[in-house]
């Protein structure tokens, strides 16, 4: 028995790595093609509200967003803390909403631009207001397929209760 | 030859999954993967005057929505709460008063709408109302006709209308979307209590 137990000691092999870089290089390229970079820096706080009759948005290069929430703590000394616009990086007035679509709209090929669509990423605490303004904004640059990005609820009685 | 052949050396590669690794760790770590989702709608196209004489509705065809700066709801002159929306909105697109709806299962009441076709949702909010309370009313108000398309599906074709595949059914998308055509018309809100 003893001499046994020696040899199977003796026998337990190195485990084979040589596969390991294959499988890593395999995560890697999926994670590549799956990344999406272009995420702009939110400078407003934007807590979505909650809805069940969501679809998802197909082909993100068609998708245009426009951010409407109070600004972060960072921001707030400077720019206050009523709910603002920001399109792309910087923080916007209503005024630039329209320029800033129709310049987006010529950025995308011909055949693209009816099938443009504006995703309104607002806090649910903004006061329709602002998002009304907006919507005329939209509107007036003849951009008229929209989405009121939301979350799915994880608890859909949640969505009844007053304080959500 | 041999002497050449010995003298190339291996390229080592023992770092190789090192390298891949601190790549893959940077992807990891800047991926969102979230999906953007929401609800879809569409705004009426912005005329510079106004349309002069709307076409008249009736007004038993019309169901109106009011949402205050309280996020409170006014539905067809009657204080009502978020979670009775969509039976109250159902009930008014399927109420088929004329008879002239052979899919619809409504009561047909005198006082409420004559058939899908010519229910009209009538939405108006104050500007001091809240993105999250609109989102919500938008959401039962989408959901009353999607039920009531679900309803029709699954008595025709026992199937589920949400589930079912934009391309593959496109015809009976279409169909079921037709007989229960979403109405919902968005009126300039109010601007009282700011």
């Amino acid at each position: 028995m003893a001499v046994i137990k020696k040899k199977k000691d003796k026998a337990l092999p190195a485990v084979n790595t040589s596969a390991l870089p294959d499988i890593v290089f395999m995560l890697l390229f999926f994670f590549m093609v799956a990344t999406v970079m272009r995420e702009v820096d939110l400078k407003v706080a934007v807590n979505k509200p909650q809805a069940t009759e969501i679809q998802k948005l197909e082909r993100k290069s068609l998708v245009t967003y426009i951010y409407a929430g109070a600004p972060r703590q960072k921001y707030q000394d400077k720019f206050g803390k009523a709910p603002r616009i920001q399109l792309n990086d910087a923080f916007a007035s209503i005024d630039d909403v329209q320029a800033f679509v129709i310049q987006e709209r010529e950025a995308k090929s011909e055949e693209e631009r009816p099938m443009m669509t504006m995703s309104i990423k607002a806090d649910k605490s903004v006061k329709m207001g602002l998002i009304t303004d907006i919507k005329l904004q939209l509107r007036k640059a003849q951009a008229l397929k929209i989405n009121y990005s939301s979350l799915q609820p994880k608890n859909v009685d949640a969505l009844y209760s007053s304080e959500n | 030859m041999a002497r050449n052949k010995r003298a190339i050396p291996e390229i080592n590669a023992g770092s190789m999954a090192d390298i891949a690794f601190l790549l893959l760790i940077f992807y990891l770590v800047t991926t969102t993967m979230d999906t953007d989702k929401g609800i879809n709608r569409k705004l009426p196209p912005y005329d510079e005057e106004l349309v002069q004489d709307p076409p008249p509705i009736k007004e038993r065809n019309i169901f109106t929505v009011l949402v205050n700066s309280n996020d409170q709801l006014l539905v067809e002159d009657e204080y009502l709460e978020i979670s009775q929306l969509r039976a109250k909105a159902m009930e008014f697109i399927d109420n088929n008063g004329d008879g002239s709806c052979e899919h619809c299962k409504g009561y047909g009441m005198s006082n409420s709408s004559d058939n899908p076709d010519k229910a009209v949702i009538s939405l108006q909010n104050d500007r001091g109302t809240s993105y999250g309370m609109y989102v919500k009313v938008q959401n039962e108000l989408v959901a009353a006709y999607e039920d009531l398309r679900d309803q029709l599906a699954e008595r025709d074709y026992g199937r589920s209308y949400r589930e079912m595949d934009p391309e593959e059914d496109e015809e009976i998308i279409k169909e079921i979307k037709n007989a229960y055509p979403q109405k919902i018309s968005e009126a300039e809100p109010l601007n009282i209590g700011g």
